[in-house]
């Protein structure tokens, strides 16, 4: 099989994103994603199923939007998890990149081992990807369990990891009020952020409570009924532990 | 006149020979590629005047909207004294002129039809001296009762039932720019000469007296009293405008002046100012350099020209209010275009212009427009998104399209279409409903409403399941006969607009030997194309009532629809317009007209689609249609980019009068920071002219601050409140709750 014609499995497309990644960007949303983050606002996106595609397929659907980009601007992979369809996202990135095309990705990092099978795979996606988006929940080992369900070693290892290959990456951290804000976290996942190299952005975005419509559709128990959104002064507050400031780059 | 000492500095020999300001700019404007941080902020003097202002339409608005009538007086270009602001300030005011002896009176201009400047009066309780109601009934007859004396039964019906509609036979047609420039640079002696050569040499051959030679006769004759008219006018303000302006200041007060005495004497749905800012700047610039004049002082005249356009108002009844809401008179002012040779039109006083709502706050009028190009400079660009991030004020139209068609000294003559300045004028002609037709189709004829034969009693669709091939056969027909009664019910309006209420003072200002379009347009695009997809991809069943007329339709499975940017949907949408185009063109136009068509329906998509029945796209009876060619509610699935570059497929050259798009987005879904948001923007601007769309409006706030506006009108954050609606742009609150609802539930581009 051409890499062209690899299937993934898409959620969502939306043509207009401007807060994924610079510029103006095409979004891809991925449908699957194995973490049960608590205030997941797309929870659609958890199960397997999608629309199917194939890499050139929606490449050719992308390419439609190339004028709106500007300077900056290009595809953004998000999801669900991206990198459990890894290979289809390589391919996408292939043929952008090829027509020297910004590719952002935007993912948890949850799939990430350190396996030499895994990383060649991974490293081939790395080859062709601009930027990575990563989104960090927890910095503690035992509240990210009980926020995910998942482990948070893996995910550090690969921020560490695309780091040491020098890809850009902007971090992304919610901040859920009485849970994802506490200062000893803030402050270890800004010693953790500091350590790694290739940083251009860190980003508090305040949890809201938009996705709460569809975990009712799904007929889910929302275990974070009555959690509010925080208010710009926390917000202002963990963007000063996190020292978002050091990081103007874009 | 070739030395005139008004044009010391002025480069060319072309335009001092014969009128012809493009020749005026080419040869003498300097193109602008800088920032805006030269601008100046307001004056002590703007700042006053303002205020006074504001504190009249407050108090318009407290009083229901209308401030004060005339009840006496039938307004003409000289039927006033000089009027002013405020008697107490009037010295500060660098820009003189008002419609009638008040701010904010509201002029009786009964020629367009008595019944109507009658009626606006008593409904907003005033009451017209009853002798005008004699005198225009029984000694002078209007534009109005021509209009009626004529239409046929079959067109009486069809107005009625709503499938033709918005038409101007009961108010002004407006959409006629004069090139108001002229005045300043030549001064109305000389114009008056020129229409006195033509009258004596141009016309005819000056012995066969045919219909059009005597009509043409009689016409600059009137012309020709309009300016002299105009000359009396600015003397009651102490100016003489027999001659050429001599500074910048002249230069905007002859302008104003000639523009002024249009809106004295025409209540058109457009009253476009034009494209001047350009024109404006070489004076200015001579000004600023002769050392004349400051920076501060130049950005007050455009401010103070500004504020008196923020003032027009006309006396409108309450049916023309629902087409038409929130008081709007389509002062339409463009900026920036490039040029032929490939400069940019871009000057100082282009930023000037857009600076004026920083400097006095946003505003629906001027109907501020952005001729825009890709090509042009990145500062201006960049300035313009800007302005639309934090006023949502202005709109977009691509030059890159339009110059081709029109060179590169068109004026937007009514919302979004445009006419070459002083060579052409437009005979506008509202809408068709093509989602009504639809309903004629495939019931005969026969109104889905009101059930009376008013289309053709062709054969109709008896299927159980409607096929499309079925359908698209009678839809043809249907088509085939609106557009013809559409095109004669036209020609009746146009004659008579002509006859007796004929716009002498901007057709003064414009060549003898003019170029007509024959402006018609669509309204219902998306609904036809997402029902006939629907037709075509997905089962549609008709539900009759009991006399056998479609009601609504049962609709099972997916279909296409247009606002995806998926070419099955916007094949449709393509094929839709080039036919009934097509059919247009067939048809015989008054004065040898060149028709056109437009999608463009401003706020009468919620009247237009009281009157239309259910549709097999989901639409149900009664409910709003989309706006322009705005993909319908909820059809839009992929983003806002996805459903540009739907509307950006449907081809200019099909739609020269216009393909209108209002997109609304969240400033939040289009970046973190101000900086981010300007520069997306101008990409989004980009992409989508650079794909040969023709129109955008852009707003950008959220759906929160539409929501807390509509329930409280009160706070003085939204007495400003401006919003774009379709080709044009109106404060929020001067809505009626129906329309506000209508734009709170189009979709809002919001994806975080």
């Amino acid at each position: 099989m051409q890499p062209c014609d690899r299937i993934g499995y898409v959620h969502q497309l939306e043509s207009f994103g401007s807060v994924d990644g610079p510029g103006v960007r095409f979004v891809v949303f991925m449908q699957g994603c194995a973490m049960r983050c608590r205030y997941c606002h797309n929870p659609e996106t958890w199960a397997a199923g999608g629309k199917t595609w194939t890499a050139q397929e929606l490449f050719d659907r992308v390419r439609r939007y190339r004028n709106y980009w500007g300077k900056q601007g290009g595809i953004t992979v998000s999801g669900g998890e991206p990198l459990l369809q890894t290979e289809f996202v390589t391919a996408l990135f292939g043929l952008a990149r090829a027509e020297g095309i910004h590719t952002a990705l935007d993912t948890a990092g949850q799939p990430f081992v350190q396996e030499a099978a895994y990383l060649e795979k991974f490293d081939a996606l790395m080859d062709v990807t601009n930027l990575v988006i990563l989104d960090l929940k927890e910095i503690d080992e035992r509240r990210h369990r009980a926020l995910t369900g998942h482990t948070n070693a893996n995910i550090l290892a690969m921020a560490r990891y695309v780091a040491a290959r020098g890809i850009p990456l902007w971090i992304r951290h919610v901040l859920v009020p009485g849970l994802t804000d506490d200062e000893q976290g803030l402050r270890r996942m800004q010693a953790f952020i500091d350590t790694l190299d290739s940083v251009e952005r860190v980003e508090v975005l305040p949890y809201h409570t938009l996705g709460l419509q569809k975990w009712r559709k799904l007929r889910m128990d929302y275990s974070l009924e009555g959690v509010r959104t925080p208010t710009e002064e926390e917000m202002r507050r963990a963007q000063e532990l996190l020292q978002t400031r050091k990081y103007a780059g874009s | 006149m070739n030395n005139n000492a008004a044009w010391a500095g002025f480069q060319g020999r072309k335009w001092k020979e014969s009128v012809d300001v493009r020749d005026f700019i080419q040869k003498n404007y300097e193109p602008y590629d800088g920032d805006e941080s030269f601008l100046s902020g307001p004056t002590e003097a703007t700042n006053t005047l303002w205020a006074d202002v504001s504190a009249l339409q407050k108090e318009e608005r407290a009083k229901g909207g209308v401030l004060d009538m005339e009840t006496e007086i039938v307004s003409s270009i000289t039927a006033y004294p000089a009027a002013y602001i405020s008697q107490e300030h009037k010295e500060l005011e660098q820009i003189v002129g008002l419609q009638t002896d008040k701010p904010l009176k509201r002029a009786f201009m009964p020629f367009g039809g008595i019944k109507m400047a009658n009626q606006a009066c008593t409904t907003n309780g005033y009451t017209p001296n009853p002798k005008y109601n004699k005198i225009f009934t029984d000694y002078r007859k209007t534009h109005n009762q021509g209009v009626f004396d004529v239409y046929t039964p079959e067109m009486k019906r069809a107005r009625h039932n709503k499938i033709i509609t918005g038409l101007p036979d009961a108010y002004g047609r407006g959409r006629i720019v004069g090139d108001y420039r002229r005045v300043a640079l030549y001064g109305i002696d000389y114009l008056v000469a020129q229409k006195e050569k033509d009258l004596t040499f141009n016309i005819g051959d000056g012995v066969t007296m045919t219909d059009d030679v005597i009509r043409l006769r009689e016409e600059v004759a009137e012309q020709i009293k309009a300016l002299k008219a105009m000359k009396v006018m600015a003397e009651a303000y102490g100016y003489d405008i027999s001659k050429p302006a001599t500074c910048a200041k002249e230069a905007v007060q002859w302008l104003y002046f000639a523009y002024l005495a249009a809106i004295k004497t025409q209540n058109g749905a457009a009253m476009s100012v034009g494209r001047v800012s350009t024109f404006l700047d070489i004076y200015i610039q001579r000004d600023l350099k002769a050392g004349v004049i400051t920076e501060e002082q130049a950005q007050e005249l455009i401010d103070h020209l500004v504020m008196k356009l923020r003032m027009v108002k006309f006396a409108r009844i309450p049916s023309y209010n629902q087409l038409f809401s929130g008081d709007p008179v389509w002062a339409t002012l463009e900026v920036a275009g490039m040029g032929q040779d490939g400069r940019s039109q871009v000057t100082k006083t282009c930023f000037r212009f857009l600076h004026t709502l920083e400097n006095m706050g946003p505003s629906p009028e001027p109907n501020l427009t952005v001729l825009y190009s890709p090509r042009l400079s990145e500062n201006f660009k960049k300035f313009a998104s800007l302005i639309s991030v934090r006023t949502s004020s202005i709109q977009y139209e691509n030059d890159d399209v339009m110059r081709p068609v029109w060179g590169d000294d068109y004026s937007i003559c009514c919302c979004v279409s445009a006419t070459e300045t002083g060579k052409e004028m437009q005979f506008f002609g509202a809408r068709a409903n093509l989602a009504k037709c639809l309903l004629y189709a495939l019931n005969g004829g026969v109104d889905e409403k009101t059930k009376e034969q008013v289309g053709p009693a062709l054969r109709p669709v008896t299927d159980e399941v409607l096929d499309y091939d079925v359908v698209i056969d009678r839809y043809m027909a249907m088509m085939d006969w609106l557009s013809s009664l559409y095109v004669n019910t036209l020609n009746v309006i146009q004659y008579m607009h002509d006859k007796y209420f004929y716009e002498a003072a901007q057709m003064a200002l414009i060549d003898t030997h003019v170029r007509r379009t024959f402006a018609t347009g669509i309204a219902g695009f998306s609904h036809v194309v997402d029902s006939l997809c629907a037709i075509k991809y997905a089962q549609v069943r008709p539900v009759r009532d009991e006399d056998g007329v479609i009601v609504d339709f049962k609709t099972v499975g997916d279909f296409p629809r247009y606002g995806n940017d998926d070419d099955r949907a916007d094949d449709i949408a393509i094929w839709l317009l080039r036919t009934f185009l097509t059919l247009l063109r067939k048809r015989d136009t008054y004065r040898k007209s060149q028709a056109t068509t437009s999608i463009l329906t401003i706020t009468s998509n919620v009247v237009y689609g009281k009157a239309t029945g259910s549709l097999p796209d989901g639409r149900k009876a009664g409910e709003p249609l989309s706006p322009g060619a705005n993909p319908s509610y909820g059809a839009e699935q992929n983003g806002l980019l996805a459903s540009l570059n739907s509307v950006a497929k449907l081809p200019y050259e099909y739609a020269l009068d216009g393909i209108s798009n209002t997109q609304t987005i969240n400033p939040e879904a289009l970046g973190h920071s101000e900086d981010e948001r300007k520069e997306n923007l101008m990409n989004v601007l980009d992409g989508y002219f650079a794909q040969g769309a023709h129109h955008l409006n852009v707003n950008v706030f959220g759906r929160e601050k539409l929501l807390d506006a509509m329930e409280h009108p009160e706070k003085e954050e939204y007495a400003n409140f401006t919003i774009r609606v379709s080709g044009y742009a109106v404060k929020f609150i001067d809505l009626t709750r129906e329309q506000q609802l209508d734009v709170i539930s189009r979709t809002c581009h919001a994806t975080m």
